[in-house]
């Protein structure tokens, strides 16, 4: 909401030099948060001319320009640019004759822009300023011919008044944001109200004028509302008022079109500006009807069904059931509160207007105005509630404003029909609002700060009765009154009271998990990033969570596996590429890695966590019906609620390029690989505490040789959690990346719900050590893994520590076949072992490994 | 070293010309007997030769020319087989102190050599310690992360407990429980994504506040909690805006909660993470699910672009019917909450001026902040 201070200053006193920022800060203070400053950027000299005389000159170029004589100072006076009192101004504008009053931009002066005028050589004269256009001095966007004071009223004004004065283009307007529950700020009415609230300033509400001219004779009008939207009716307050033999041609007054353009509205015509004038003015959003046009009375009712409307901005409207109209005979004529209707137009030629000032349902305006994507001004009152009160004394301003300005005469033609509901009293018990504001407010704040709003107060045995504005809907209930208090009295007195929290248990174990393991990567060379988890619908196919795929020949050839991936597609994207939301965190992650390695960033390891959406398929997400607030619903409504919110496990990814041991001075790089991002998967096992298994698997992004599939144990057996290795070369390409990109995602939460079992801590055997080097031939399909883990169920008790130290292929050794060589380290709990203990223990270990894999010890 | 190798040998000279043992000879071959002379010059020609022995291999030299089985002390040390009995003790001494001495100054002088070997060896193995090579290389976490897990640090450090819920999120949860109406403009404001189809009824959460009722309904009374976590609104990516987002929220239930205990949590809250010249400022506002309602503003005297009121979140009482979408009963229980941008306080207490940086995920704007924001 914008507002003129000159304005502002008609309904509260406003001392005098108050800046704007001052009523912003004022403003501030109740609750209207702060925007822009408003001005008309231009400074003087900028007078009144008088066209004295003018010669058109035929130009090379077709044009015919005018080389006019201004008298822009009295007599022999000096003009206010210090220059002579008859200025030659070249001028391409022919609107105009000789005698005319013009608004004359002194040299020295500078308009919107900036654009500063000064003396100009041009089609051989030398112009000595300029005479002004309307848009030129920001009043609007007329521009065909110079601004004639005649057609603003003020063609009285002498020769060299202070054009800027007389226009009121030395007005200011502050904007201020008004909250969605305060439809009243929308007006200068409100606004001074609030400012008053904030400053102390003597307010003098408008709607308290007089309503001079009542109707005499009745309008037909009838509201029948078949079908209200939730049981509220469409209109409340229908008032109606002739005004006949308006002059057409009269020109809207300068200082309406000051205020009006200060306000944010451009100038129409006199009828249309007195209507948004006033609605401004007093918060009541008002249609003019060419009467003449209508046929019959008027109908107020919800559309029937295949009904159109033509509106205003020359759009054929198809209506809903729910939109409600404003008909005549002839059908619709306006889209209530939202538009008016071409059909009934006030045109050049309109003579008797009506004057329709309604108050209609926010619900129904709401929801006609999404429909039709049509937010206007009155909408967004209405929407926000209307003061009903108001309706009949914004009709009289208009016709008083008619009757003064156009000329037009009331002849008591008019309709007033009033259901609307009064307001309710609220019951507030005594001590409420000073027990929850944690202030004391004595009776006298309380009482003083509750009549200022408009409230009628009655005493009562436990405390007030009060009965708010008609102009403020919002305040429903005691605990909207004691914002009123606190507001007006001040936020700023309320204290700072610590309360003490109830003993908590700190995090959860989830929650100290996600951390570690976010610290754990993060400390091993791995940057966390946050991508928008908005994918393409590829992307979830390609990544699709546990898409493990058995054809392994089309994974090999960088085929995906063709699948219906069950994934949420959002209904209003920003980016009409990626719908969907994100079944894994890869995508987001690799596109990151793009990002990075085109910036020159070459050696790259990213991770992310977070959640990613993975709903089941078959099932259909979401509630049909969505439970009223303010009652907590049935245990089985929130059973149902959350079973329709699809699982949005928490999840990790890593995403290695480039290399991971650096070039550096006597070191060779290391290129990353599958090992990075296996390494990447122990460091989450680390950090949780679960241990993670590691298979071959198969991916259909990912390498089908360099693939691992990652389990967790649990109770029920393994559960697959994710996936390491490096990704299909054509996949990696495909993001603009290198052939090798070592990549890995675990579901945490999964893993997760293994952790926490608390560990039973083994004693820490002392006695020395055995060790014994072991070499293994086995087929080369054999996982390592598994020949450890046989050895090391074969060598028992005594075995303290087995590792893999080398994996040998080639001379020496069958094709076919490797050669794995372990470092096993024996130790007893008690005594010092023989060599021939550990000897023994070692060939137990491979007896299992050669009855299970056909190892052979390596001669 | 030679002054104080001299002097000695000349009190044994004198010694044992008393004892008339004398020798002219200083030559080899071997002397013929065990002479005083004989003992000197092979002394004083093994300590001449020790002590200019420059390395280990000249050292070892030395020894074995003067100390060895061949060398004339040794064989000095041979002819005590000839000497006669009553000259036994005194030749004995006299070739015994003479081995002992020169035994010394090896011992000495190898210690010597073998010192100034390890310093060499040591001063050859200098290294450039700027230019280390390394298998590791930096990682960093997102600092928006860091900043979440800080301020849970501090409401966990008042008792205060961790609350979470779905991004994607029921319509209820997001809209209706926390009193926004389906009519209401605020509703419309709040830009929601959408789920296909919308008859569903699911949305991206607009706001951490849907938690706040998931922690009403699921804890018992009283309840402290803060829920950190990624928000969504359709607003396009630009400077200061930006589609995918963080909040903070935090609510209290509890008995006789008011506006004064929401102001002092909100001091202590931004005195914690801003410092202790930290200020909150309360201006009226409205939301629908708090009432009264109150923009939070914060004041710090080091925040970038100077001390000055930055406008931070929103905040209030918790309203009576987002109350009783929980099933509590206002007349009993009251509360307040509040909800904090995540990117904001990055921008004004980190200086980042441009949202791009927080959302491009660039590894060097996270490698900025490393462990720690």
């Amino acid at each position: 909401m914008r507002v003129p201070l000159s304005w502002l200053g008609e309904f509260v006193d406003l001392e005098p030099g108050t800046t704007p920022e001052a009523v912003h800060a004022a403003l501030v203070s109740v609750g209207l948060e702060e925007e822009e400053i408003h001005r008309f950027e231009l400074t003087g000299p900028i007078v009144v001319g008088e066209v004295l005389e003018f010669v058109g000159e035929p130009q090379t170029n077709g044009k015919i320009i005018n080389w006019c004589q201004v008298r822009v100072a009295p007599g022999d006076e000096t003009a206010a640019d210090g220059g002579p009192a008859v200025h030659g101004i070249v001028c391409g504008a022919h609107n105009f004759v000789v005698g005319d009053k013009v608004v004359v931009t002194l040299p020295g002066a500078v308009l919107p822009g900036p654009f500063p005028i000064a003396p100009r050589k041009t089609y051989g004269h030398v112009s000595d300023g300029m005479i002004a256009s309307a848009r030129e001095l920001g009043l609007g966007d007329e521009h065909d011919g110079i601004l004639l004071l005649k057609n603003l009223g003020l063609d009285d004004a002498p020769v060299g008044t202070d054009a800027i004065a007389l226009l009121g283009l030395d007005d200011t307007a502050v904007e201020v944001n008004v909250t969605p529950d305060r439809g009243y700020a929308f007006s200068i009415r409100g606004i001074a109200r609030e400012y008053s609230h904030a400053t102390r300033a003597a307010f003098r509400d408008p709607a308290l004028a007089t309503v001079t001219a009542v109707s005499t004779i009745d309008f037909p009008v009838t509201l029948a509302d078949a079908s209200p939207i939730r049981g509220r009716v469409g209109a409340s307050v229908f008032v109606t008022r002739a005004v006949r033999g308006v002059d057409p041609s009269r020109p809207t007054p300068a200082w309406m079109i000051t205020r009006l353009a200060l306000a944010g509205m451009r100038s129409i015509s006199l009828v249309v500006d007195v209507t948004n004038y006033v609605m401004l003015e007093l918060g009541q959003p008002l249609h003019g009807y060419d009467l003449d046009a209508l046929a019959g009375g008027i109908l107020v009712r919800r559309a029937e069904p295949g009904e159109k409307l033509t509106t205003l901005d020359g759009v054929v409207r198809a209506l809903h059931s729910e939109d409600l109209l404003i008909t005549d005979e002839s059908g619709a004529i306006g889209l209530a509160g939202v538009m008016g209707g071409r059909s009934t137009e006030i045109g050049a030629s309109t003579t008797n207007v009506l004057i329709e000032a309604a108050n209609f349902d926010p619900v129904s305006i709401a929801r006609s105005a999404r429909r039709h994507k049509l937010p206007s001004e009155a909408s967004r009152r209405f929407e926000r509630g209307v003061d009903p009160q108001v309706a009949a004394v914004a009709a009289a301003r208009v016709v008083q404003l008619l009757v003064d300005l156009a000329g037009g005469t009331a002849d008591g033609l008019g309709s007033a029909l009033d259901s609307s509901v009064p307001p309710v009293a609220i019951e507030l018990p005594r001590d409420f609002i000073s027990g929850l504001i944690g202030r004391t407010y004595s009776d006298d704040e309380e009482r003083s700060a509750l009549a200022e709003i408009g409230g009628l107060l009655v005493e009562t045995p436990t405390g007030l009765s009060v009965t708010p504005p008609t102009w403020r809907p919002d305040l429903t209930d005691k605990w909207t009154l004691a914002e009123e208090v606190a507001r007006i009295v001040g936020y700023d007195s309320i204290p700072s009271v610590l309360p003490v929290a109830p003993p908590g248990r700190g995090l959860t174990l989830v929650q100290r998990l996600r951390r570690t393991v976010a610290q754990t990567l993060a400390a091993t060379g791995h940057t966390e990033v946050l991508a928008y988890p908005f994918v393409s619908e590829a992307d979830n196919r390609l990544f699709a969570p546990l898409a493990t795929t058995t054809d392994a020949a089309g994974a090999a050839a960088g085929i995906p596996a063709v699948a219906e991936v069950p994934q949420i597609r959002v209904a209003n994207p920003l980016d009409g590429e990626a719908p969907f939301l994100r079944t894994s965190i890869l995508p987001g992650l690799l596109r990151i890695a793009h990002r990075n390695r085109s910036r020159g960033i070459t050696d790259l390891a990213v991770f992310e966590q977070g959640l990613v959406f993975r709903p089941v398929a078959g099932i259909r997400y979401g509630s049909l019906v969505v439970p009223a607030g303010a009652t907590r619903p049935s245990t089985a409504l929130e059973a149902e609620l959350n079973a329709g919110i699809p699982p949005q496990p928490y999840s990790v990814a890593v995403a290695l390029t480039g290399n991971t041991v650096r070039h550096q001075p006597g070191r060779a790089p290391i290129a990353a690989g599958w090992q990075d991002a296996l390494a990447a998967v122990q460091q989450v096992a680390l950090a949780t505490g679960v241990p993670i298994l590691v298979r071959q698997g198969l991916h259909p992004a990912m390498h089908p040789g360099r693939t691992a599939e990652l389990f967790v144990a649990t109770a029920d057996g393994e559960l697959s959690v994710g996936f390491a290795g490096e990704l299909l070369p054509a996949v990696a390409t495909g993001f603009d990346l290198p052939a090798v990109v070592a990549v890995a995602e675990i579901t945490l939460s999964d893993v997760f719900a293994q952790a926490g079992s608390e560990l039973h801590a083994a004693p820490i055997k002392t006695m020395p050590a055995a060790t014994q080097d072991l070499s293994l031939v086995v087929s080369a399909t054999v996982p390592a893994a598994e020949v450890l883990a046989a050895v090391a169920e074969g060598a028992g008790a005594l075995l303290d520590h087995i590792e893999l130290v080398d994996d040998y292929r080639g001379t020496g050794i069958e094709p076919g076949r490797k050669s794995l060589t372990f470092a096993l380290r024996f130790r007893a709990p008690d005594r010092t072992l023989t060599a021939a203990e550990a000897s023994d223990a070692k060939l137990a270990g491979v007896a299992v490994a050669a009855a299970r894999f056909d190892a052979t010890l390596r001669e | 070293m030679a002054g104080p190798a001299d002097r000695p040998a000349e009190r044994f000279e004198a010694h044992a010309l008393n004892l008339g043992l004398v020798s002219e000879s200083t030559e080899n071959p071997a002397p013929a007997e065990i002479s005083e002379a004989a003992v000197t010059a092979a002394v004083t020609a093994a300590l001449a030769a020790i002590s200019a022995a420059a390395d280990s291999s000249a050292l070892k030299a030395a020894r074995s020319e003067h100390a060895g089985e061949a060398s004339p002390l040794s064989r000095l040390n041979a002819l005590m087989r000839s000497v006669s009995k009553e000259q036994k003790a005194a030749a004995g001494k006299l070739v015994g102190q003479a081995r002992a001495r020169v035994n010394q100054a090896l011992s000495a002088r190898e210690a010597e050599i073998g010192a100034a070997e390890a310093a060499a060896q040591l001063a050859a193995e200098t290294v450039d310690v700027t230019a280390a090579a390394s298998t590791w290389h930096a990682g960093a976490r997102h600092p928006l992360a860091l900043l979440q897990e800080r301020v849970a640090d501090v409401f966990v450090a008042m008792g205060w407990e961790v609350a979470e819920g779905p991004e994607l999120e029921s319509e209820w949860f997001n809209f209706d429980a926390l009193n926004f109406d389906e009519d209401h403009p605020a509703r419309a404001m709040q830009d929601t994504f959408f789920i296909d189809p919308p008859e569903a009824h699911l949305v991206l959460r607009t706001h951490t506040s849907p938690v706040q009722m998931r922690a009403l309904l699921s804890r018992e009374l009283p309840v402290y909690v803060v829920a950190p976590g990624r928000v969504y609104r359709t607003d396009e990516l630009d400077a200061t805006h930006t589609p995918v987002f963080h909040q903070i929220e935090g609510i209290a239930v509890d008995k006789g909660l008011t506006m004064a205990h929401l102001r002092g949590t909100l001091d202590h809250f931004v005195q914690a993470l801003f410092g202790p010249e930290a200020k909150v400022r309360l201006r009226p506002n409205y939301f629908p699910f708090t009432e009264p309602s109150a923009e939070l503003d914060v004041w710090h005297p080091t925040f970038k672009g100077g001390a000055r009121w930055i406008e931070w979140g929103g905040c209030g009482m918790v309203n009576a019917n987002v109350l009783r979408s929980a099933g509590i009963d206002p007349e009993v229980y009251s509360g307040f909450a509040f909800g904090v941008g995540v990117e904001r306080a990055l921008m004004f207490r980190n200086d980042v001026k441009d949202m791009h940086d927080m959302v491009e995920g660039d590894a060097r704007f996270s490698q900025q902040y490393g462990m720690t924001v």
